[in-house]
Order: C-alpha cells, then sequence, then structure tokens
C-alpha cells in the first residue's frame, strides 16, 4: 500500500497558495511535520495505536461534500435545540450552519482564520500551538498545517452563557477513507463560565480518519465543563486532542466518553498554570469488536496548592483494547499540590485486553499524590450474589458493568447530553426485567 | 420440601461435606450448629449453587426438584434463599431498583405480571418496618457503607420481599450487637408460617434463644453427628463442642 504523502503535500500546497492570515503558521508546521513524519509505533507516546498505518494512499481530503439543514438537523441530539451549535464538515468549520443562541455580549464564534487577523489575533499568536510543548509529533504538526479550516471561540469576560456549546463533526466517508483535520481555539475569559461538548458523526458509513486539536485557554475564576463524547461507529478512526490551560486560578473539567471505533486515540492536557486551580478528568471506554481506544492524559502542575482528579474506567469486550497512560508532572515549585488518579479496566471478552500505565514526575517534595490501576474481570462474589436473588447470569452481568460505568457518566454536568450518553450506555449494557 | 441424601461436597482438592442427610418440612426451623470448620457454611454455599463449590455426591431435592441441576437464579426463583453471612457490597446498583429486578423476575419466573411501582412500593414499606430498616439505606448503593448490622438487617428485608419456602440464614447472627439480633429474629419469627421452613446456621446457641428451633443439628467434620431439639443447642452452650468433639473422634477411631 502506498503511503499519503503525496495527497498531504498536494493538498497542502493547493491550501497555502491561497495565503492568508495562518499561511505562515502553517508553513512553519508543514516543514516540522516533513522533518518528523507521522509517528511509528517504535514512538514510545504511539506504541498501542499504529495511526501511520491509516495513512494510505486512500485518504479522500476534498471539499465536495455538501451537508444540508434538513440532514443536519436530523442529527441534532434530541433536547439541545437552543444550544449554541458549531458544525464541523470534513474537518472544517461551516459558518453557514452554525448558529450562536446566546448573546453576541456573552460569546463570539468566527472562523480561526479570521480571529488570526483581527483584535483577537494576540490571543491566537500565543495560544495557537500551546499544546506542541506536550505533543511534540508529526500528528500535532500535521493538524496545524491544515489550521486554517478552524474555528475560533471566544466567551467573553464575567459570561455565564445561558446554552452548552455543542460542536459537531459530520465527516462524509461516502467517497471513502475521509480525512478530517478539525481545529478549535477557545479563549475563556475571567470569571465567563460555559459548557462545550463535541461530538462525532460518520456520515456515509465508510471508513474515516479525524486527526483533531482543540486548544482551551481559561482564565481566572472562569468555569469550564468539556465533555467528548465518541460514538461513531467501527469504520472511524481519530486521534485527537483537548489542550487545556488554566492561565489563572480556574476549574476545568473534562469527560471523555468511547464507545465505538476502529482506532481511537484521545490526547487530555490539563496545563494548570496559576495558584489553587482544580481539574477534574473523567473517562470512559466501553468497548467491544476490534476496538482499540487509547486515552492519554497530562496533568502539568506548574504553581503550587492546585488540585486535580483524576478516574478513568474501561469495559472491554470481546477483542478490544484499551489503553490508559495518564501523566502527572509536579514542578520543583508545585508544592502543596493534590493530584489523584486511577484507572479501573473490567475485561469481559476473552480476547480483550486492557494496558494501563500510570507516570508521575513529582520534583516538589511537599505534595499528595497518588495513583492506582486495576485490570480484572467481574467480581465472582457480586455475580453470585445477585444471581442467588434470582437475576439471571446475563442481567446480573450487565446490572454490574452499567454499575461501574454508571458514576461516570454522572459527572456530565449537561442533563440533556447526559441523558443521551446514559441511553447510549443502557442500550449497550441492556438488562430486561 | 428439602431432602439432603448423603451429600459430598469438596473445594479444590479439600472434602468438606462428607456425607450429610437433612430432611426439612414445611412449617419447621432447623438449626445447623457446629465448631468453626466443621462445613456449616460450605453446606449452605452449596444448597444456594455457589459454583466455587464441586458436590461430588449424593442428592438435593427441593420442593421435589433436583436442586443440584438447577442455576443459583432458578434456585433462588424455586423459592431458595440465601442469608449471606458476609453480604457482597455492589456500588452503583440501588437497593431498591435492586430488589425491584430480584422481585420481578421471580414473579415472570412464576408467570405472575410484574408489579407495578405502587405496589412494589406499599410491599417494601411494609417489609421496612418488619426489620426496622430506613428508606435513605435502601436509596443507597446496594450494602455499599453499610454497617454490619445494617447489612444483615438488610439481608433479612431481602427475604421478607422475596417470600421464600425455605431461608439459609448463613451466620446471620456474627457480628450483631443484641439490639440489632432482636431486630433480625424478629423479623423472622414474623415471616415463619406452615408453608415456609428455615435452616439457621449459628455458631452460638445466642440466636435460638429468638429463633426457636424445631431440631437442631450438630455438624463436625462435614457431617451430621448429634441431631436432637432445642435443649441440644442448650446443652452445647454448657459444655461447648469439646464434648461432642470428643465422642466423635473416639467415635471414628
Amino acid at each position: 500500500m502506498m503511503d499519503s504523502t503525496n495527497i498531504l503535500k498536494e493538498a497542502f500546497d493547493k491550501q497555502n497558495d491561497a495565503g492568508g492570515n495562518l499561511a505562515a503558521y502553517q508553513q512553519e508546521n508543514w516543514n516540522m511535520f516533513s522533518g518528523l513524519g507521522l509517528p511509528a509505533i517504535k514512538h514510545e507516546e504511539w506504541k498501542y495505536t499504529r495511526i501511520r498505518n491509516v495513512f494510505s494512499d486512500k485518504l479522500i481530503i476534498n471539499n465536495d461534500s455538501h451537508l444540508s439543514q434538513d440532514a443536519l438537523d436530523t442529527l441534532i441530539l434530541k433536547g439541545t435545540e437552543n444550544a449554541n451549535r458549531i458544525v464541523f464538515l470534513n474537518g472544517r468549520f461551516l459558518e453557514a450552519l452554525s448558529t450562536t443562541t446566546d448573546s453576541t455580549e456573552a460569546i463570539c464564534i468566527k472562523p480561526l482564520e479570521t480571529a488570526a487577523g483581527d483584535e483577537d489575533a494576540d490571543f491566537v499568536n500565543i495560544n495557537l500551538g500551546h499544546s506542541q510543548r506536550y505533543h511534540g509529533d508529526g500528528i500535532n504538526a500535521l493538524n496545524a498545517a491544515f489550521a486554517h479550516g478552524g474555528v475560533y471561540i471566544r466567551v467573553n469576560k464575567g459570561a455565564i452563557l445561558n446554552n452548552p456549546i455543542i460542536i459537531y463533526h459530520v465527516s462524509d466517508s461516502s467517497q471513502g477513507l475521509r480525512f478530517s483535520q478539525p481545529r478549535i481555539l477557545v479563549n475563556i475569559q475571567e470569571a465567563a463560565q460555559v459548557e462545550i461538548i463535541e461530538t462525532y458523526i460518520n456520515m456515509g458509513g465508510g471508513e474515516n480518519l479525524t486527526n483533531e486539536v482543540a486548544e482551551i485557554s481559561a482564565e481566572k475564576d472562569a468555569i469550564l465543563h468539556y465533555v467528548k463524547l465518541q460514538n461513531e461507529g467501527e469504520k472511524t478512526n481519530h486521534a485527537g486532542t483537548t489542550h487545556i490551560r488554566q492561565t489563572g486560578k480556574c476549574l476545568t473539567h473534562a469527560v471523555t466518553i468511547t464507545l465505538s471505533g476502529a482506532m481511537v486515540r484521545n490526547n487530555l492536557n490539563m496545563v494548570m498554570e496559576a495558584e489553587h486551580g482544580e481539574s477534574h478528568m473523567y473517562g470512559l471506554y466501553l468497548l467491544n469488536g476490534n476496538t482499540l481506544a487509547d486515552n492519554h492524559t497530562i496533568v502539568d502542575n506548574a504553581m503550587p496548592h492546585c488540585f486535580s482528579n483524576e478516574l478513568y474506567k474501561g469495559i472491554m469486550d470481546d477483542a478490544s483494547t484499551g489503553v490508559f497512560n495518564g501523566k502527572i508532572f509536579v514542578r520543583k515549585d508545585a508544592q502543596k499540590t493534590n493530584a489523584y488518579q486511577s484507572n479501573k479496566n473490567i475485561l469481559v471478552g476473552d480476547n480483550a485486553s486492557a494496558n494501563t500505565k500510570p507516570q508521575l514526575e513529582i520534583l516538589a517534595d511537599d505534595v499528595k499524590c497518588s495513583h492506582g490501576c486495576t485490570i480484572g474481570k467481574l467480581d465472582e462474589d457480586a455475580l453470585f450474589y445477585l444471581r442467588a436473588r434470582g437475576i439471571s447470569a446475563e442481567n446480573a452481568k450487565s446490572m454490574l458493568l452499567h454499575a461501574f460505568a454508571i458514576d461516570i457518566l454522572a459527572q456530565i454536568k449537561n442533563e440533556q447530553i447526559r441523558a443521551y450518553a446514559e441511553q447510549l450506555v443502557g442500550e449497550r449494557l441492556s438488562f430486561d426485567i | 420440601m428439602l431432602k439432603i441424601n448423603n451429600l459430598q461436597a469438596r473445594i479444590e482438592e479439600k472434602e468438606i461435606l462428607k456425607g450429610i442427610n437433612l430432611d426439612i418440612k414445611p412449617g419447621e426451623i432447623h438449626a445447623i450448629m457446629g465448631p468453626n470448620g466443621s462445613g456449616k457454611s460450605t453446606l449452605a454455599s452449596v444448597l444456594a449453587g455457589r459454583e466455587d463449590y464441586e458436590v461430588t455426591g449424593g442428592s438435593v431435592e427441593f420442593m421435589g426438584k433436583d436442586l443440584l441441576e438447577l442455576s443459583p437464579e432458578d434456585r433462588a426463583k424455586e423459592g431458595l434463599f440465601l442469608a449471606f453471612q458476609y453480604p457482597v457490597e455492589i456500588p452503583g446498583v440501588s437497593t431498591t431498583n435492586f430488589i425491584k429486578s430480584a422481585v420481578n423476575e421471580k414473579r415472570k419466573y412464576l408467570g405472575l405480571e410484574p408489579l407495578d411501582a405502587a405496589q412494589f412500593l406499599r410491599n417494601m414499606k411494609e417489609k421496612m418496618k418488619l426489620v426496622e430498616i430506613d428508606q435513605s439505606l435502601l436509596s443507597r448503593s446496594l450494602n455499599e457503607g453499610f454497617s454490619g448490622g445494617e447489612k444483615k438487617r438488610n439481608e433479612i428485608f431481602q427475604m421478607a420481599m422475596l417470600e421464600p419456602k425455605l431461608a439459609i440464614l448463613d451466620e446471620t447472627d456474627s457480628g450483631l450487637d443484641i439490639d440489632a439480633l432482636r431486630i433480625v429474629a424478629n423479623g423472622v419469627n414474623q415471616l415463619r408460617n406452615k408453608d415456609n421452613a428455615f435452616l439457621v446456621v449459628t455458631h452460638y446457641q445466642r440466636l435460638l434463644d429468638y429463633i426457636v428451633p424445631d431440631f437442631v443439628h450438630v455438624l463436625y467434620k462435614g457431617r451430621i453427628v448429634r441431631s436432637g431439639t432445642k435443649e441440644l443447642a442448650k446443652e452445647l452452650e454448657v459444655k461447648g463442642y469439646d464434648f461432642i468433639k470428643a465422642e466423635v473422634d473416639q467415635e471414628l477411631a
């Protein structure tokens, strides 16, 4: 199989010939990507997720897809009609179908290309590409080389949004292996409060590959609740980074739910640059078939008195694979850091596997950090207890798995999204009485 | 109701039950006593269907059916109930939902309509009084963070909800203070009727002051070595198990 080099080069040349505010940034990243290449499995950070294998000469990169309002309406999550809606089609921000329901005093949503040349240019210059300090690999650089199709979101100082921001990533795989590279930059200003939900739709039933970078910066006293919900189906490949930076003391909370896919890689970073910051990271991967889901998280404590809590849970059925890698950095000045991390896995399928690796690098000497990980089968004593009350083995198993998963879903603050996630998980782990 | 004939069972390579015979009729309360390690809890577990144990011989008939052929859940639905010595904590499963599932699965098995929410609630309130269990406990995750006494009361509450024909109480008295013991015993006594039966497994005679048995059996080294009435339990209380051990060991020698 041929690799994707020529296809990517052609697409890059075509877009950068058009110039624009991001042309220099993109060129720089293209050069970087050309030097680094795609991560191979010998790359320690990518040893389980063989993303390079998906980059073949079959990649489809073009603007030939169309998404009508009617088609979009069928994809909208129930009960979220009032949400601020951002639509990406094949990795490009589709302004025409995006809607802002909060006031313009509270929120501004516009193309990243525009933001790079107007009053938000300073923010863009400082924050665009901040995630590369943590992910200096070719995948991130490749996304950056195509950043011009991205979106910029500003939540203004003091604004408490009435409605969540829901980002729909629609990818059209009807022509073949669709390649999408969404780019998101979010500026949450002082004391603003916002919920951001990302969800993904594979339209067309073919294979697709998404390489996404979302960078979010939150100022002091801001509150962010972020959800990434993945249920695109078994033909989806995904490499995504959500990079959350706390520039002031604030609260950031992220929930990552992965229910299907061929190969799914999620990077989640919490960079805590101010004292007394608080961050929460929750994840659920409920896998079957041959799905591989790989969650890499980083908590970087740069300043004292920060708190972070992290809980990821996995259920692997059939021949699926779950990977968790959790890094916690506590820098020399970050005294009195409290950082907790836990990863729990249940293997249901005979050919399922789980790989878990906590990585703590602690340079301060007065901190509280804990980590724990478990990989096991369902608790036999609990199963027997339920069966001894007359509950069938199958229902008992579903009940226990459901109970295991449900406390992650309970972390989703938005009621409609939580109900939707509960419904999806409930259908997968159904028990009938 | 229950006929155990020469039941033998082992766990891994260790023979634990070496030929148990026991006949329980409706309306009866039987107590199984015995020193630690005699096989009391094994007998309870084997009857409930725990798969860690391998039955190597004998038979058990329950309500005319071959009990050993039934899965644990079908045994429960046929009317067997085991009050666990160590009730399992199950985070994330609410006690109420769990009991509702159990009650309705049993009803389905018996060809009855499931209870609707109102009927279930009414039923639950009534049975809660019986074991003096609080609503707040039942809305929590099953047994999670319950005290020892709360767990045992929850077992009796579940028993009351499921209305079994035969209830096996596996050392329900262990770890209970005297007040909790009275509550548990009171629950059992109120549920007792001419159609159901109880098998009370205990190490101590104390419980039998409150749940008065019709028959007392002493289990030692995997066999029932003495059977009698409640007077046998009193005798054990005074003399301890040593005199029986000595007698039996002499007989075996």
